[in-house]
C-alpha cells in the first residue's frame, strides 16, 4: 500500500504525516506520529469519549475519524489548551475541582464541555450535562467533572 | 541550598583515607542495594565525618529490596531533595498524593522537594498488592513508610543534636532545616546533615509517629499532585509508553470461551503492510506488526481454526446452576443455636437477594509494554511497564511464565486508567511478554474493547446467592440470623506458581485455572472472628470459635455458612470484592425486618448495634440526609406515577476496615420501571483523615460506581453460542453522563485516636441496599436481584414482589 501525504494543523502547528492507508484512525496519527498523550484509546468504537479531539473546534472521535477525513483540518487536543504551568481556564477548573480520579477519560468531558461552553456562554449545568451525553467516566466522577465545566461556564460568561 | 553561618567541609582538605572513607559513605544507593548494607559507615558514628558525595539516582539492581531498611524507603540528596520508594501504586484514588503528605509530615519538608518513585521492582520495597484499602493501613503500620520516615527523622534530629551542640529536645525543624529553638541562627538543613550518605539504620519499631492532632500537612486538602498534568495532557500513562524499536501486538483469542487452536494459517497475513508476525503459545494467539493499526488489520484477517468450546451454563439459570455444583463450603459464625431459635422466635422471616457477574470494564482497556532480551533461560532479561495492582507478584508470575530468572525481571509500575481491582492489567502483561520473547523486540499490547471486556482480558467480579432467615421475638427484637451464601471461583490475582490465575497464563499452557476445592463438611469459623467478606450482618456479635465476640451489634445467635463454586468464566477481587454482594443482602433483609414490624429503618438498626462508631455513622448520615424517622413504605405515594422514596444502609466494611453509612433518595416511574437516585448521603469514619478532599472523591467515585452497579451492570454471555456477549459499552452499560447527576453530600468523621482505615470501597459497598430500600419506600417493591433494570422493577411489580417476603414467613404471635 502506497504511502499518501497528509497535512493537518494539530494543536495550531502544522503537520505533514505519511500514511500507507487512508482508514487508519486519527487517534493512532496523534499518537504515534506526532506523539501527543492527550487523546486515549478508550474501545475503539465512538462509545466512549477518551478519544475526543476538536476537529476545526467542534469535538470528534479520532478513533473512529479515519486520517483521510481528517487532512486539511485543524485538530485540538487537550495538550493544546494549555500546559501545567499555564493551564487554560477549563484545565484550571478540573485542578482546582480535583475533578478526576484516574483521569484517563479527560478528553471527553474537557472538550465536550469546552465547545460546548464556547458556543453557549451561559450554560447551565442541565444544559452542560447534556452537552457531555454518552460520555463515560468508569472512576465516575461525574459529579466532579460537572462542577469544573459549571465553574469554568460562570467564569467565562 | 546551603545555609548562611555554616562551615562546609571543604574536599581538599582531606586525608587519602579520608576520601575513601567518604566515597563509601556517599556511595549510590544502587551500591547499598547491591551490597545490602555490608559496606557502609553506620550513620551515628559517621555523625561529623566528611561529607562529600552528591545522591546519585538509583538504578535497578537484581532482587528485593530490604525493607526493613530505612534506606530502602528514603534517600536524601545534597541538593535538599527527599526521595522515597514505595510499593503502593496510584490507581486514581490518590495514594500518590496522600504519601507526599506523609513524607512531608514525618520529615517537616516541603513537599516540592519530594520525589516519590512507586512501584519499580528491585528499586521500590515489596509491599505485595495495592488492593483492599489496605494501603494507608499498610504505609501508616508498622514496617511501612511511616515508620522508615520516622526512623530517619529520628537519626537527622541525632546527628543535628551532635552537629549543633544541643540536646534533641532544644532543635526545632522547618522545612527540613533543624535549628536551635533558642537561637533560630544556629541551624544545619537535611542535605547538610546527610550530605548524600545513607542511612544504615533499621526501622525502629519503637519510633513515635507524629501524632495526628499536630499535623499541619496530612489531614489537610492537599492538591492531587498528578491532577495538573493529567488534565492538560502531559501525564505519560502505561498506553502513552513508546520504548525505542518498539513494535505493536495484539491478541487472538478463542473464538468460544474453552476453544483450543486446531490450526493458524499464517499464509492468511501474506501481503498485509507491516510485516505482521503470528505468535503461538499453546493456545495464546498474537500478531505483532510495526503499527497498531497494521496489528489490528492484521488479526482480522488472520486465519485461525479453533476447537469447539467448553460447554457454559444458560445465563437464565445460571444461580440455579450455581446451587446444584458441588462446593466448598465454610462457616464463618457459627453459634449452634440457630434452628432451635428459629423455632422458638415470635415472627420469622426469610429472603433471598441474587448478583450478577459484573467487570471492572476499565474505561482505558489494559495496556502494557514488555522488552524480552534474550529469549529465555538465565541469560535472558525483561523489561515491564505496567498499571499492575501488585509489581512484585507481577514480576515473579511473568518469571514463571516466560522461564527467566525474576532476578532478570524488572517491572516499572506506570499509571494506567482506574481498575477498581483484578482488570486487565496483568494479563496484558502476559501478553506482551510473549509477544516480545517471540519476536525478539519491545512489544506493546493495547486491548481491543472486546478483548477487556469478553472472557479472556479481565477476572469478573462473582455472582452472589445469598439467602438470609432471622427471627424476632414478641418484642420485635431479633434474636437469631441465619446467612447461606453460594457464589463462584475461577483464577485470583497471578502468583510466582500461579500464572493459570488469569486468562493468558491459562491460554500459555498454564492449566486450567483453580476453582473450588469441594469439600465435605465445612470448615469450621475461626478461632477470632473475621469479617473480611462482610459475610456476617452489622448486627449479630461476630463469633469467634475460641467464644470471643468482634462484631458490631447484638443479637448472639447466628450462622453464616458460605458455599463456593467453580466459575465458568475468570474471576478476581472486583471493588469490594464478596462484600458489596453480601451487604446488598444482609441490609436490605433488615430493611424488610423493619419494614414488616412497623419500625423506622434507622431506629431498628440502632436497636441492634453495639460499636459506637457505627452507631455514630449511621446517626450522622440520618442527620446530613434530614431522616424522617418513620417506618417505610412512606405513606400516602400513589401506586402509580412517579414517586420518591429513601433508604438506608450501613456496613463496617472487612469487619474492621472503616465505618461507613448512606442514603439514598430515589425516585421511581411505576409506568416505565426507570429508577432514579436523586441524592446520596454518606457518613464515614476511616481513623484520623489523611486528606479530607481526597476521601471526598474516593466516598463519591464509589457512590457513583455503585449506583453504576446496582442500576445497569450486569456481564451476559450466550451458552449456545459459547460466547460473552458484553463486549463494548452498549452491551455491557453503564452510567454515563447524560443520565440524571445526584447530589452528593459527605459527612467526614475524623478520629485521629484510631488507626487509619481505608476509605475507597466503603460507599461502593452500601449502593445496593440503600437504593433497593430507597425504592421500597418509594412503591413497596422490593428489588432483590441486581441489576435494578426498568423491566426487572416492572416485573417485580407485576407480580406483587411487595409483601410476600418481606412480612414474616412464620408468625407465632
Amino acid at each position: 500500500m502506497a504511502a499518501a501525504t497528509y497535512s493537518l494543523t494539530v494543536n495550531g502547528t502544522a503537520q505533514t504525516v505519511e500514511i500507507d492507508d487512508p482508514s487508519t484512525p486519527l487517534l493512532y496519527v496523534l499518537q504515534e506520529n506526532l506523539q501527543l498523550k492527550g487523546p486515549k484509546f478508550g474501545c475503539g468504537l465512538g462509545q466512549c469519549g477518551c478519544c475526543t479531539v476538536l476537529l476545526d473546534g467542534e469535538p470528534i472521535r479520532s478513533c473512529i475519524t479515519a486520517i483521510s477525513d481528517s487532512a486539511g483540518h485543524s485538530i485540538t487536543t487537550i495538550e493544546g489548551l494549555g500546559t501545567v504551568d499555564n493551564p487554560h481556564p477549563i484545565q484550571q477548573a478540573f485542578i482546582t475541582e480535583q475533578a478526576m480520579h484516574c483521569g484517563y477519560c479527560l478528553s471527553g468531558p474537557m472538550l465536550y464541555g469546552y465547545s460546548f461552553i464556547q458556543q453557549n456562554p451561559n450554560a447551565t449545568q442541565a444544559e452542560i450535562l447534556n452537552a457531555l451525553s454518552g460520555l463515560l467516566c468508569r472512576c465516575h466522577s461525574h459529579i466532579r467533572m460537572i462542577n469544573a465545566l459549571v465553574r469554568y461556564a460562570q467564569e467565562t460568561a | 541550598m546551603r545555609l548562611k553561618g555554616f562551615n562546609f567541609f571543604n574536599p581538599s582538605s582531606m586525608t587519602s583515607d579520608a576520601v575513601e572513607a567518604a566515597k563509601k559513605a556517599g556511595a549510590s544507593r544502587r551500591d547499598f542495594l547491591r551490597s545490602a548494607g555490608i559496606l557502609m559507615v553506620g550513620f551515628s558514628v559517621a555523625a561529623k565525618a566528611p561529607r562529600l558525595m552528591a545522591q546519585s539516582s538509583p538504578i535497578a539492581p537484581a532482587g528485593t529490596v530490604d525493607a526493613t531498611q530505612v534506606d530502602s524507603w528514603i534517600a536524601v540528596g545534597a541538593d535538599e531533595s527527599i526521595t522515597c520508594y514505595t510499593g503502593k501504586v496510584e490507581l486514581g484514588q490518590g495514594m500518590r498524593t496522600v504519601q507526599y503528605q506523609l513524607i512531608a509530615e514525618e520529615l517537616s519538608v516541603p513537599m516540592s522537594r519530594i520525589n516519590l518513585i512507586m512501584g519499580v521492582t528491585g528499586i521500590c520495597p515489596d509491599q505485595g498488592t495495592t488492593s483492599g484499602s489496605q494501603s494507608t493501613i499498610t504505609e501508616f503500620s508498622p514496617g511501612g513508610l511511616r515508620q522508615a520516615l520516622d526512623t530517619a527523622r529520628d537519626a537527622l534530629m541525632q546527628l543535628a543534636s551532635e552537629e549543633l551542640d544541643t540536646p534533641v529536645s532544644g532543635l526545632s525543624v522547618t522545612n527540613g532545616v533543624v535549628w536551635v529553638t533558642a537561637d533560630p541562627t544556629q541551624s544545619i538543613s537535611y542535605g547538610n546533615l546527610v550530605y548524600g550518605r545513607r542511612f544504615n539504620l533499621t526501622l525502629n519499631a519503637n519510633t513515635v509517629p507524629k501524632d495526628p492532632a499536630t499535623w499541619t500537612v496530612l489531614g489537610t486538602s492537599v492538591p492531587r499532585v498528578d491532577i495538573p498534568a493529567k488534565a492538560t495532557g502531559s501525564f505519560t500513562y502505561v498506553q502513552n509508553v513508546r520504548v525505542p524499536g518498539m513494535l505493536h501486538g495484539k491478541v487472538v483469542r478463542p473464538q468460544t470461551i474453552g476453544a483450543h487452536v486446531v490450526s493458524i494459517d499464517s499464509s492468511s497475513l501474506n501481503g498485509m503492510p507491516g510485516n505482521p508476525q503470528v505468535v503461538q503459545v499453546n493456545d495464546f494467539v498474537g500478531v505483532v506488526a510495526d503499527s497498531e493499526w497494521h496489528a489490528i488489520n492484521a488479526v482480522g484477517a488472520l486465519n485461525v481454526t479453533w476447537s469447539t468450546g467448553a460447554t457454559l451454563p444458560a445465563q437464565s439459570s445460571l444461580f440455579s446452576y450455581i446451587q446444584s455444583q458441588p462446593s466448598a463450603d465454610s462457616y464463618t459464625v457459627n453459634s449452634g443455636d440457630v434452628p432451635t431459635q428459629l423455632a422458638a422466635a415470635a415472627k420469622t422471616f426469610k429472603a433471598q437477594y441474587l448478583h450478577p457477574y459484573q467487570m471492572h470494564g476499565s474505561i482505558g482497556s489494559s495496556c502494557a509494554v514488555a522488552d524480552v532480551r534474550g529469549g529465555t533461560g538465565k541469560n535472558a532479561s525483561i523489561k515491564i511497564w505496567s498499571s499492575t495492582q501488585g509489581p512484585y507478584p507481577q514480576r515473579d508470575s511473568v518469571s514463571t511464565l516466560l522461564g527467566i530468572p525474576n532476578s532478570n525481571v524488572q517491572v516499572f509500575f506506570t499509571d494506567g486508567s482506574g481498575c477498581y481491582g483484578l482488570n486487565g492489567a496483568d494479563n496484558v502483561c502476559y501478553d506482551a511478554a510473549l509477544m516480545s520473547q517471540a519476536v525478539g523486540a519491545p512489544v506493546r499490547v493495547q486491548y481491543t474493547r472486546r478483548d477487556e471486556m469478553a472472557g479472556y482480558g479481565e477476572n469478573y467480579g462473582p455472582p452472589y446467592i445469598v439467602n438470609l432467615q432471622a427471627g424476632v421475638d414478641k418484642n420485635g427484637t431479633i434474636i437469631t440470623w441465619d446467612y447461606e451464601g453460594w457464589s463462584v471461583t475461577l483464577g485470583n490475582r497471578p502468583s510466582a506458581t500461579a500464572p493459570n490465575n488469569i486468562p493468558t497464563g491459562v491460554l500459555a499452557g498454564y492449566g486450567p485455572a483453580p476453582g473450588a476445592t469441594p469439600t465435605t463438611t465445612p470448615t469450621a469459623p475461626g478461632a477470632t472472628f473475621s469479617n473480611g467478606s462482610n459475610v456476617v450482618c452489622n448486627y449479630v456479635t461476630g463469633l469467634g470459635g475460641n467464644g470471643t465476640t468482634g462484631g458490631t451489634g447484638t443479637v448472639a445467635s447466628q450462622r453464616a455458612l458460605s458455599h463456593t463454586i467453580t466459575s465458568p468464566f475468570f474471576t478476581g477481587p472486583l471493588r469490594s470484592p464478596a462484600r458489596l454482594q453480601n451487604t446488598f443482602a444482609n441490609e436490605s433483609f433488615m430493611d424488610e425486618m423493619a419494614a414488616a414490624l412497623k419500625v423506622d429503618p434507622i431506629q431498628f438498626r440502632l436497636k441492634h448495634l453495639s460499636d459506637p462508631r457505627l452507631i455514630a455513622v449511621l446517626n450522622g448520615v440520618a442527620q446530613a440526609a434530614n431522616w424522617d424517622t418513620r417506618p417505610s413504605p412512606k405513606p400516602g405515594n400513589a401506586s402509580t406515577g412517579v414517586v420518591t422514596g429513601r433508604g438506608v444502609s450501613c456496613v463496617l466494611y472487612e469487619g474492621n476496615n472503616g465505618y461507613c453509612a448512606m442514603v439514598a433518595e430515589v425516585s421511581v416511574d411505576q409506568g416505565t420501571g426507570i429508577i432514579t437516585v436523586t441524592n446520596m448521603y454518606a457518613s464515614q469514619d476511616s481513623g484520623p483523615i489523611s486528606n479530607p478532599n481526597g476521601m471526598r472523591n474516593q466516598m463519591e467515585g464509589g457512590a457513583m460506581q455503585g449506583m453504576s452497579r446496582a442500576l445497569y451492570e450486569q456481564v451476559s454471555w450466550n451458552n449456545r453460542a459459547g460466547i460473552v456477549t458484553s463486549e463494548d459499552w452498549v452491551s455491557y452499560p453503564v452510567y454515563q453522563f447524560g443520565y440524571f447527576l445526584p447530589q452528593m453530600t459527605t459527612v467526614l468523621i475524623n478520629n485521629p485516636e484510631q488507626p487509619s482505615k481505608g476509605s475507597g470501597e466503603c460507599t461502593i459497598t452500601l449502593v445496593g441496599s440503600a437504593i433497593a430500600n430507597a425504592v421500597f419506600d418509594a412503591t413497596g417493591v422490593r428489588m432483590r436481584q441486581i441489576p435494578f433494570t426498568p423491566a426487572t422493577f416492572m416485573a417485580a411489580k407485576g407480580a406483587g414482589q411487595t409483601s410476600s417476603l418481606a412480612t414474616p414467613v412464620h408468625d407465632r404471635v
